[in-house]
């Protein structure tokens, strides 16, 4: 397409532009890594190596390119470091998204049916915490954790417990870091599918007969499944490469491995294993996206 | 219900419907929603077989009332019995009665099938006797071939059958239809209504309809009760309601209507001789309820008022008795199968009168600033309280 045409077709360039953003923004960058994973680490700047030098000449990029291996890979595979914190992220993430699921949903469900002037209300309540820096929430709930902190207090104070609970360091501890700061974006999909949904159906669903846990079986939980979709992907993804929250609150002998990537590239300077750790955690994170755009088309090809 | 116009005052004790129990009895029942009184004070019954509208301005009170017969609304006062057993209380789920919504309310994640049996397996009906009675109401409403489509793949007349077939597969002992042919266009709410009160009578089941449309109400029901701010204000057979309103609200709402306040009025014998601001001196039968002291109108349809280039000359016009107004044409409206033309009469008052076009040529037709005889016999006239 010539330039004159663009200018001529704004639409036209607009409906490009998406794909110019993910090749400058996410192709490009995925070749470096990918490149980089295939690469040896080096004690040297950068610190792997083959290094492309584009002034060096054919040859020497011939073989740059030779030099290239996947032993990053086999390495992932062996040794059970990388595999353990693979597995834990993914448990961390099913644990993590359903307990969301199951906090979010009443919330949201709560939500849509509130008077249409509280609706905005709850909706701001709901994003509000945003407004605090993400870093300084998990500290509040480290001081809120530890030993002395308000919910130790508030225990003793109860007698529900007769000495301080050791909060920090622990699993409880990265759960209630995660559900708090992943339920918004839970809620918000769910409120919107539910607040949607023709409030008939659930009263056509009473007056055949079904008594109210069987309407919202039957026709609410159903018909929400697009929002309960929507939510699970936009808490799941980003859990399973969550870092701060595990390594602020969680204790230290499991990582997840967003951690593990973290103490490669770091404290190891190992680029070239920390590289390819992300592209396999790239790969396992786009096989649930695939499965939902395939449930997605098949709903609408229904139609 | 007889087709004998009943006389103008025979309209108390008509919500009372004669021999046996009735199905319904709604009795005194009020619903508040804050401090507007949505239904205020509903007393009904309703027999067995019936085909009941009813019929309303948006706002009324008639969604309210069928929504508490459902069991969506609680009522706040009064009994609602069902078969002589309080139900006022009881959970929609609870209830042998159905409703037809607005909009169906047809489930799009089921298919036209699955939406019909939805209540059936909720009644824990066995899965053989659920397809039997699935494709008897398919035949029924006329949807075979299309029982695996989903809702969104049907036109608005075919989900209008399938919401009508998921209402009616739990053969309830009162069904509720909650404007059911809104939704449709002229022709076919027109057919629908004729399939409807066809369907109606064959099954012998007990309609209740809520509508705003009062040709509805009076082609399908055989009785109507008319509400207006909460209050149930006549019950009536369609010819009673059109022919002798109650109220002035109510000759107002149901049908055009020329109104002529009275300011005298004299007896004389069964006649009564008003005398009127707009249309000078009227006489009309006397009503049997008499009308006392307080103000009333004369209320006369636009249809029973004859136009003439004349004075009337036949024999109803040498009756001395005959009700006549002089004026001119001052607006025509064609409307097909009817003309109304709106008089000014010499008062300076506007008399309407809709005239049947009963010959395709215009020879009887009158043209702008026309002088005419407006005429009508005291009979036609009813006398209502302002």
């Amino acid at each position: 397409m010539s330039a004159r045409r663009i200018f001529a077709r704004p639409a036209r360039f607009a409906a490009i532009a998406p794909y110019v953003w993910m090749v400058l923004f996410f192709l490009v960058p995925f070749g470096f890594v990918l490149k980089i994973s295939l690469s040896q680490t080096a004690i040297a700047q950068p610190p792997y190596e083959p290094v492309f030098d584009l002034t060096a000449g054919w040859t020497a990029i011939r073989a740059a390119f030779a030099a290239l291996s996947i032993d990053n890979f086999r390495l992932l595979t062996s040794d059970d470091l990388y595999v353990f914190a693979y597995l834990r992220s993914l448990i961390v993430a099913v644990t993590a998204t359903a307990l969301l699921l199951l906090i979010g949903y009443p919330i949201a469900y709560g939500m849509a049916r509130l008077p249409k002037r509280w609706q905005a209300v709850a909706m701001v309540l709901v994003i509000v915490p945003f407004w605090t820096s993400f870093l300084i929430r998990i500290y509040a709930w480290i001081n809120i954790l530890q030993h002395d902190g308000l919910l130790n207090q508030i225990l003793l104070a109860l007698n529900l417990v007769g000495e301080p609970v050791v909060w920090l360091s622990t699993d409880t501890a990265m759960y209630i870091g995660i559900v708090y700061s992943y339920l918004p974006f839970m809620i918000l999909p769910l409120y919107a599918t539910l607040a949607k949904m023709e409030p008939a159906l659930e009263e056509a669903a009473g007056d055949l007969g079904a008594p109210p846990w069987q309407v919202f079986w039957l026709v609410t939980f159903p018909l929400s499944l697009p929002g309960v979709g929507a939510g699970v992907l936009l808490c799941f993804i980003p859990i399973v490469g969550e870092f701060v929250i595990p390594d602020l609150l969680a204790g230290s002998n499991s990582l997840m491995i967003g951690q593990t990537l973290w103490l490669e590239f770091f404290t190891n300077k190992d680029w070239p294993v920390a590289s390819s750790a992300a592209i396999v955690l790239l790969v396992v994170l786009l096989l649930p996206l695939l499965l939902y755009e395939r449930l997605q088309r098949r709903q609408l090809e229904e139609r | 219900m007889t087709d004998e116009l009943p006389k103008t005052d025979a309209v108390a004790g008509d919500s009372q419907p004669t021999g046996g129990e009735p199905l319904l009895r709604i009795e005194n029942v009020a619903k508040r929603f804050g401090t507007f009184r949505a239904v205020d004070g509903v007393s009904l019954d309703i027999k067995a077989g019936e085909f009941f509208a009813l019929l309303g301005p948006s706002g009324c009170g008639k969604t309210t009332l069928l929504r508490m017969l459902a069991g969506f609304e609680a009522p706040d006062e009064g009994r609602i019995l069902l078969g002589g057993k309080d139900i006022a209380q009881a959970l929609p789920h609870e209830r042998p009665i159905n409703m037809m919504f607005q909009n169906y309310a047809l489930f799009p994640h089921l298919s036209v099938r699955d939406n019909i049996a939805f209540g059936l397996k909720r009644a824990g009906m066995g899965r053989a006797d659920i397809a039997t009675r699935v494709a008897e109401m398919i035949a029924l409403v006329k949807l075979e071939g299309l029982e695996k489509r989903k809702p969104d793949q049907l036109s608005g007349g075919q989900r209008q059958r399938v919401a009508l077939a998921r209402a009616l597969a739990r053969r309830p002992q009162l069904l509720l239809l909650d404007e059911p042919l809104a939704a449709l266009d002229k022709k076919l709410r027109e057919s629908t209504q004729g399939e409807l009160m066809e369907l109606q009578r064959r099954l012998g089941m007990t309609f209740i309809i809520v509508t705003h449309d009062q040709e509805e109400a009076m082609t399908m029901a055989d009785r109507i009760g008319v509400m207006n701010a909460g209050k149930l204000v006549q019950v009536a057979g369609p010819r009673e309601l059109y022919e002798a309103p109650r109220s002035r609200w109510i000759a107002e709402f149901v049908g055009d209507i020329n109104l002529f306040d009275a300011e005298s009025k004299l007896r004389d014998g069964h006649r009564l001789v008003v005398g009127t601001r707009d249309a000078g001196t009227l006489v009309v039968a006397e009503p049997r309820q008499p009308v006392g002291e307080s103000r009333f109108s004369v209320a006369i349809r636009p249809e029973k008022i004859k136009l003439s280039r004349r004075g009337p000359v036949s024999e109803a016009g040498r009756e001395a008795a005959i009700n006549r107004l002089d004026g001119v044409i001052a607006d025509i409206c064609y409307l097909g199968g009817t003309t109304t033309y709106k008089v000014k009469l010499d008062s300076g008052g506007l008399v309407q009168a809709s005239v049947a076009n009963s010959a395709r040529l215009d020879v009887d037709a009158y043209s702008l600033n026309q002088h005419v005889v407006a005429w009508f016999t005291p009979d036609d006239c009813v006398v209502l309280p302002s």
